[in-house]
C-alpha cells in the first residue's frame, strides 16, 4: 500500500512538492569569524536538494560579516546567529547545546554541515544527544531520507535509509556545488539564548599553515607530491610548478610522514578529499588510501618513474619519467 | 592515576582490494584478511604508553562484535593491553551495528569500570563514518578531543593537540574525557613473540548489548552497496611536449 502511495507520489510532482515543503533544514555554517568558509556553501545545495525550508545557524565570537552574507545566499529563509565568547574556537562542547536548544524550538527534520574537521567532530556529537544515528560525508541526495556515501576508502558506494525522525548529516564539499551568495533576502535573527560556557574543554591556540595559494580542497588545480620527492627541500619545484598553474600543493600519506610538508596538505582516505579539474600525482605511487581522496578528479596526470605503479591505472595521462626531469620542464614549457 | 578504556574495531585489512558482493548487500568478508583497525592499533599503543609512563594505571580493550572480535581484543592485549571486554554482537546483528550503539556500549562500559579516559581511533576504514568518539562524548556528556596528534597529561586536564583543515589546534579537556586518536599521534609497536603468548592469559571478559542495557536494533538501513564507477583507462605519454599539449587541449593551461 505505501508502495502505491509512493509512486502516485513520484508521478505527481505537484503532490510531492507539497510534501518536500514539510521538510525544513538547518545548516550550519562554517567560518572563523571574518569569513565564511567554501564549504557552507556545498552544504547549502544539499539542503536545497532536500527542499523545504532553510535555516543556517551562525555560532561564533563573531557573527555579523559572515550572517550578513548569508542573508543574501538565495533560498535560504532565515539566518540565526548566536554571538557569544562561548563559542571561541568553534568547541562542540559549546555549539551542540546551542544546536540542540535550536533544534527544540525549531523542529527540523535535517541537521547538516560541511564534513570538515569541524562538522565532523560537532555533528556526531548533537546526534547523539539527540540520540539519531548520523550519516557521514553523504556524496548524493536521493530523497528525503535516503543518501549515498562511500565506505571502503572509495571502494565502494553505500546507498543508506535513515529510519530516524532527524536526519544528521555531513556532506563532502566536493560532491556539491558551492550555492551562490546573492538573490535572497533571509530574515537574521538571534539563536536561542542559553549559557553556553563550558569549562570542560577550552580552546587554546592555533598554528595554521599560511599560504598564497588556493585551498586545497577548493582548488581547480592540485599539484601533489609523495615519497617519490625525496626531500622537503625538493617540495619546491612542486610549488614552482603550483604557482604557474594556481594550483594547491598536496601530498600523499608517504610525503607527511617522512617529514617533507604539513598534515593538513595529506589527500585521501583519512586527509582531505579533492576533486579538482585536474589533479597532478608527482612520485606518489597510488595506494587504495591516497586514491580515495583523489579519484574523483575530472583529468589526472601521474609522473612517476615506476611504470607498473598503480597511479597509472587511475590516471588519464600518464607519463613515466624521472620526476626531476620532468617537473622542471613542465614548469618551464606551461 | 588514570583507568583507559580503548574501543578496537576488527576490520578487513587496509591493504586488501575490497569486493562488492553480486546481490549488493555488502562486501564480500568471508575469507578475506581482517585485522584491528590502523586507528585503534594507535589508540591502544598510546594508552600502553600512558601506562609505561605511570599516567594510567590500567588498560582495558574492548571490541563488539562476533567471536572474531576476540582475535584483535588479542592483539590489543598482546600490545600491553591489561584485560579485554568482548561486547558480543551475533554475526547478523553485527551487519548494522553502528557508531550510535558502539558509543552506547561504550560509554555504559566505561562508567561501569570508572573510566577517566575513552581512547578510540578516529575512524574506522571499513564505513568510514568518524563518528564514534564524538558521541561516546555526546552520551556521557563528557569533553572529546578529536583527531587527536599530541597528548599532554596535567592535573585532571590533558592538553590535545588535534589536526585540524588549516593545520593544528591546541585544546584543554578535562578529565573525564573521549578522545580519538589521528594517524599522527604515535607509531603503534609490533606485538612480539613473547607478548602474543601472555596475552593468551590475560583476562577477557564477555558482555552482550543486552547486560549492558543497550538497544542494538538497526537505526539506518542499507538500502544498496555497489561498486563505485570505474575511470576510463588512460594513456602513457612519451615526454612532457605531449603532455603540455594535452592539458591545453583539455583547457587546464
Amino acid at each position: 500500500m505505501f508502495a502505491n502511495c509512493s509512486r502516485t507520489l513520484k508521478k505527481n510532482s505537484n503532490l510531492l512538492n507539497i510534501l518536500q515543503r514539510l521538510e525544513s533544514t538547518l545548516v550550519i555554517a562554517e567560518h572563523n569569524n571574518e569569513t565564511l568558509l567554501p564549504i557552507t556553501q556545498n552544504a547549502l545545495s544539499a539542503a536545497k536538494k532536500i527542499g523545504g525550508d532553510i535555516t543556517v545557524l551562525v555560532a561564533g565570537t563573531k557573527c555579523k560579516p559572515v550572517s550578513e552574507l548569508l542573508s543574501k545566499a538565495k533560498d535560504v529563509n532565515r539566518v540565526l546567529v548566536a554571538e557569544s565568547d562561548a563559542f571561541k574556537g568553534f568547541l562542540p562542547e559549546a555549539v551542540a547545546p546551542l544546536i540542540i536548544a535550536t533544534q527544540k524550538q525549531h523542529n527540523f527534520t535535517h541537521i547538516i554541515a560541511g564534513a570538515t574537521a569541524f562538522g565532523k567532530a560537532l555533528l556526531p556529537r548533537v546526534a547523539a544527544n539527540l540520540d539519531v544515528s548520523p550519516v557521514s560525508e553523504i556524496i548524493d541526495i536521493k530523497s528525503a531520507d535516503t543518501f549515498v556515501r562511500t565506505i571502503y576508502a572509495g571502494n565502494a558506494i553505500q546507498t543508506v535509509k535513515s529510519k530516524d525522525s532527524i536526519k544528521i548529516v555531513s556532506v563532502r564539499g566536493t560532491s556539491f556545488e558551492a550555492a551562490p551568495l546573492e538573490g535572497g533576502s533571509a530574515k537574521v535573527e538571534e539563536a536561542p539564548a542559553g549559557d553556553y560556557n563550558t569549562d570542560k574543554a577550552v580552546f587554546v591556540g592555533q598554528e595554521l599553515t599560511k599560504s598564497d595559494r588556493p585551498e586545497l580542497t577548493a582548488a581547480k588545480v592540485v599539484v601533489s607530491g609523495g615519497r617519490g620527492m625525496k626531500s622537503a627541500d625538493n617540495f619546491k619545484i612542486l610549488f614552482n610548478l603550483a604557482d604557474k598553474l594556481n594550483a594547491a600543493v598536496g601530498a600523499s600519506r608517504a610525503a607527511v610522514d617522512a617529514g617533507y610538508c604539513a598534515n593538513d596538505m595529506q589527500v585521501g582516505q583519512t586527509g582531505k578529499i579533492v576533486a579538482p579539474d585536474l589533479y597532478i600525482a608527482i612520485g606518489i605511487s597510488g595506494a587504495i588510501q591516497h586514491l580515495a581522496g583523489m579519484k574523483d578528479s575530472k583529468t589526472i596526470v601521474a609522473i612517476n618513474k615506476d611504470p607498473d605503479a598503480p597511479i597509472f591505472q587511475v590516471s588519464d595521462y600518464g607519463l613515466v619519467q624521472d620526476l626531476f626531469k620532468a617537473v622542471p620542464e613542465l614548469t618551464d614549457k606551461v | 592515576m588514570a583507568r583507559v578504556l580503548v574501543g578496537v574495531k576488527r576490520v578487513i585489512d587496509y591493504a586488501v582490494k575490497i569486493r562488492v558482493k553480486p546481490d549488493k548487500t555488502g562486501v564480500v568478508t568471508e575469507g578475506v584478511k581482517h585485522s584491528m583497525n590502523p586507528f585503534d592499533e594507535i589508540a591502544i599503543e598510546e594508552a600502553v604508553r600512558m601506562k609505561e609512563k605511570k599516567t594510567a594505571q590500567e588498560v582495558i580493550a574492548v571490541s563488539c562484535g562476533p567471536a572474531q572480535a576476540q582475535e584483535t581484543l588479542r592483539t590489543a592485549l598482546a600490545m600491553g593491553a591489561d584485560r579485554g571486554i568482548h561486547v558480543e554482537i551475533s554475526a547478523k546483528e553485527y551487519e548494522t551495528l553502528q557508531p550510535i550503539h558502539v558509543s552506547k556500549i561504550l560509554a555504559k562500559l566505561a562508567q561501569d569500570e570508572k573510566a577517566d579516559l575513552v581512547l578510540v581511533g578516529k575512524q574506522a576504514i571499513d564505513d568510514d563514518c568518524n563518528q564514534t568518539a564524538q558521541m561516546i562524548g555526546g552520551v556521557l556528556n563528557w569533553p572529546t578531543a578529536t583527531f587527536a596528534s599530541k597528548i599532554e597529561h596535567g592535573q585532571g586536564e590533558l592538553t590535545v593537540t588535534r589536526e585540524v583543515d588549516g593545520g593544528l589546534e591546541t585544546i584543554k579537556v578535562k578529565t573525564p574525557a573521549v578522545l580519538s586518536a589521528d594517524l599522527r599521534l604515535n607509531e603503534p609497536r609490533y606485538a612480539t613473540l613473547p607478548n602474543i603468548m601472555k596475552a593468551k592469559k590475560k583476562p577477557v571478559k564477555k558482555v552482550t548489548a543486552a547486560d549492558l542495557g543497550v538497544d542494538i536494533s538497526p537505526r539506518i538501513e542499507v538500502v544498496s552497496v555497489e561498486d563505485p564507477p570505474v575511470r576510463q583507462a588512460g594513456s602513457i605519454i612519451p615526454d612532457v611536449d605531449t603532455l603540455v599539449g594535452k592539458l591545453k587541449e583539455g583547457g587546464h593551461i
